[in-house]
């Protein structure tokens, strides 16, 4: 049973589209000297560079599209954070990009934190649980796995790597019924376990690990240590574990938000409110608006996407750093 | 655009439920008369644990009242999700063959669906058939299928014209008690401010079933697994030559109900009224705090003057699936949520009854609304309870058919399509579907087109 934990791998890849652009203009200046010039003599060189076939200096019409791309990214980010000052009075009648009458936003955050016997705080906690557990399994499942696959000859390791292909190709949503079924009738269902497990597969880690630990991984470096007479355990963890770190922080980056965002698998799996993540916790409360009777909590519903997404976004800029070394390594011929 | 999309998927998966559950259930022999009042009194005495899973707000305090009064009965009440996700996860759940909960709020609209799929109990062994005078016609004849009862009323929703009196009074437009009155005042407000219109729709069965039932039409016979479904008759015509002006002439807000535009249409008085159920002031109060005092009630308009006629709309009742361990016990619950103690203290709540005792009482009546300006409204809502219309069901799959409604009649609002042309599509639609699942669906009698 491989589920991809995300149920929608397009987010992912989003996500990871655009931070990608970072990384991406790191590499690309890294291998010219870093040498810090005196800020004057930057529009001369540039000028000069403008010719040169191999750097041909800035695009407008790149730039623009670009810029435009930033806009359409960052936008609803901004209306977001814009939004969650406000109460659900001005949220409704004021212009969506810009303050309302009050600054409500600290506020919001006590209301968000405390409405509903303080449900969203649990809702916290339970992400939490699942990303730890979830995600954390899920990299040292890839580490594990992909580093056996990656350095270790046995026979039928062309059909593991054709299932692992085929996994990552198998969208979640198609996996949900049957697993839903399976799980029920272990009678894990509606327990913490149904959320946890299935996430602790990860395909796209395991190949990323695969693929990151013949490259960063050298077998004459491993044939060495083993000529020294090092067991296979230690050589793993003093040997080749800290030349992992990078690609282990990829995947424990992907997982973390796959797990963080997902929303699919816990909404099948999950009606105890108590289990709730936050993804369907948010939505528990955006549906009250739609029930004959219910309160409808815009405000609370914005402001707990902002606290939400919050702690994904500083997961993302704490280990961006290992995360580029990591996608250039490999990149530069020694 | 998300949730549209996403609404598809729960109707797939929905519809895969619904194959595997007809396949389980006409696998498994019924397990034959069970339970008596008896039992409902032992299993509250044994005590236990009763799972209930509900939207429904009031319940909350419900169920804190019957753990009161019954300590060793513990009682856990469950969000699963509102309508089609709770109906999806409960479908799942019985097919799954665990965790499924002991009650589950079913809408009226719905219970046709999951009785027939014989996920419910029947519940007159327990002593259910002893209140068949205790609620009101509409909502009763809801939660019966054949012969059998498989849920109690929870609240009602007979309809009415909840209007907004300050934008009404500012342009001097009456308060329309005929639909070709409310047509006119359509035009009226929308001419006098563009920005103003009488209400919003963008295709809602549930609304276009309730106006037809209100107008005489009958589009749906249900006997046993023999259905008819007929969009030709009288009412229904009626109903689609009237709202049919209102599309051609724009004079519907493009907004959906329940997002956050409807909110704020009903609170900047921009969507000036709704015809819907009785239910609606708690959503006033809570959705548009800032409209307080604009708004009241009014009977909703008749489609011949001086006429009498109502419908429902929404509703819900309390079931208790099949695959429930303590039956007797859920029995015990739902009688006391929807009857006596429990229902008086969920309309206190704000929930619209269902109970003729509760209706009536002269508490009920007099009670007035600050919201709508110290309105009796409670009297005009108990008189549209009285008059909704006979002899209305819904298809035993009316929550397949709803889910195809803006695919079909859907259309009329985005393009040339016609109201008449949708239906007649949904009713196709609506058609094969249930041979599909084996029913035998006669012909439409008497086209008249």
């Amino acid at each position: 049973m491989i589920t991809d934990p995300t149920g929608r791998p397009a987010d992912t890849r989003e996500r990871t589209g655009h931070s990608g652009t970072d990384p991406g203009g790191a590499t690309a200046g890294s291998p010219r000297p870093p040498v810090a010039r005196p800020p004057h003599a930057a529009p001369r060189r540039r000028r000069r560079r403008a010719h040169t076939p191999l750097d041909p200096g800035p695009s407008v019409p790149l730039t623009l599209v670009t810029g435009l791309v930033l806009v359409y990214t960052l936008l609803p980010l901004v209306w977001l954070v814009i939004n969650a000052t406000k109460d659900q009075e001005d949220l409704l009648d004021s212009f969506g990009l810009w303050l309302g009458k009050d600054f409500q936003l600290w506020d919001n955050i006590s209301r968000t934190l405390t409405y509903d016997d303080g449900a969203f705080v649990r809702w916290t906690l339970n992400t939490l649980l699942y990303v730890a557990a979830g995600a954390g399994g899920a990299t040292v499942l890839a580490v594990l796995g992909g580093y056996a696959l990656a350095v270790y000859e046995f026979p039928g390791r062309r059909a593991v790597f054709a299932v692992v292909i085929g996994a990552v190709a198998v969208p979640g949503t198609a996996l949900a019924v049957p697993t839903f079924l399976m799980f029920s009738g272990m009678g894990l269902a509606n327990t913490p376990w149904a959320v946890i497990i299935p996430s602790l597969v990860s395909p796209f880690g395991l190949y990323l690990m695969w693929v990151f630990t013949a490259q960063a991984v050298p077998s004459e470096l491993l044939e060495a240590a083993r000529i020294d007479g090092a067991g296979e355990l230690r050589i793993f963890f003093r040997i080749a574990l800290p030349l992992l770190a990078p690609g282990t922080v990829t995947v424990l980056l992907f997982s973390m938000v796959a797990t963080w965002n997902n929303y699919f698998l816990p909404l099948i799996m999950i009606k105890d409110p108590d289990w709730y993540p936050l993804t369907l916790g948010l939505n528990a409360w955006s549906a009250q608006a739609r029930t004959a009777g219910g309160e409808p909590v815009f405000d609370l519903i914005i402001t707990g996407s902002l606290l939400t997404i919050a702690p994904i976004v500083i997961v993302f800029l704490l280990l961006q750093r290992h995360w580029q070394s990591g996608l250039a390594a490999g990149s530069v011929k020694e | 655009m998300r949730t549209r999309s996403r609404r598809r998927i729960f109707a797939a998966v929905a519809a895969t439920c619904a194959l595997t559950l007809g396949a389980t259930a006409c696998g498994s022999p019924d397990p034959g008369a069970e339970g008596s009042a008896k039992d409902v009194e032992s299993a509250l005495e044994a005590g236990g644990k009763v799972t209930v899973w509900a939207w429904e707000p009031t319940l909350k305090k419900v169920a804190a009242d019957f753990e009161k009064k019954y300590p060793k009965v513990d009682v856990e009440l469950v969000n699963a999700g509102t309508g089609d996700k709770q109906y999806t996860a409960l479908q799942n759940a019985i097919a799954a063959g665990s965790g499924a909960p002991d009650v589950a709020q079913v809408e009226y609209y719905a219970v046709g669906q999951f009785a027939i799929g014989k996920s419910l109990q029947e519940l007159s062994p327990y002593g259910a058939s002893a209140h068949d005078q205790a609620f009101t016609t509409g909502p009763w004849s809801a939660v019966k299928y054949g012969k059998g009862i498989y849920a109690l009323p929870m609240d009602s929703g007979p309809m009415a014209l909840f209007y907004n009196k300050k934008v009404f009074d500012r342009y001097g437009i009456a308060v329309p008690t005929t639909w070709d009155e409310y047509v006119e005042a359509a035009r009226a407000l929308h001419k006098a401010d563009p920005k103003l219109y009488i209400t919003n729709d963008t295709g809602d069965a549930g609304a276009t079933t309730s106006l037809i039932w209100q107008a005489g039409g009958r589009p749906y016979r249900v006997e046993g697994t023999e259905i008819g479904i007929d969009f030709a008759d009288a009412g229904t015509a009626q109903y689609a030559r009237t709202w049919q002006k209102l599309i051609d002439e724009r004079l519907l807000a493009p907004v959906t109900s329940w997002s956050d535009e409807w909110y704020k249409g009903l609170s900047d008085g921009s969507i000036a009224t709704l015809s819907t159920g009785a239910w609606m002031p708690a959503n006033l109060v809570t959705g548009a705090p800032a409209a307080s005092g604009d708004w009241r009630v009014a009977p909703l308009p008749q489609w011949t003057k001086g006429a009498k006629a109502g419908a429902e709309n929404g509703g819900s009742s309390l079931a208790v699936p099949k695959a429930s361990k303590n039956k007797a016990l859920a029995y015990a619950f739902i009688e006391y949520a929807t009857t006596g103690a429990g229902a008086t203290s969920r309309v206190s709540e704000g929930a619209f009854p269902a109970t003729r005792a509760d209706l009536e009482s002269q508490a009920f009546l007099d009670s007035p609304f600050p919201y709508f300006g110290g309105q009796q409204a409670n009297r005009i809502l108990a008189d549209a309870a009285r008059d909704v219309g006979a002899g209305w069901s819904y298809l035993p799959y009316q929550v397949y058919a709803n889910s195809v409604f803006n695919d079909t009649v859907g259309k009329a609002y985005v393009s040339s399509t016609s109201l008449a042309q949708g239906l007649e599509a949904w009713r196709a639609a609506s058609a094969k579907y249930g041979k599909d699942q084996g029913f035998s669906v006669a012909e439409q009698r008497g086209r008249t087109t």
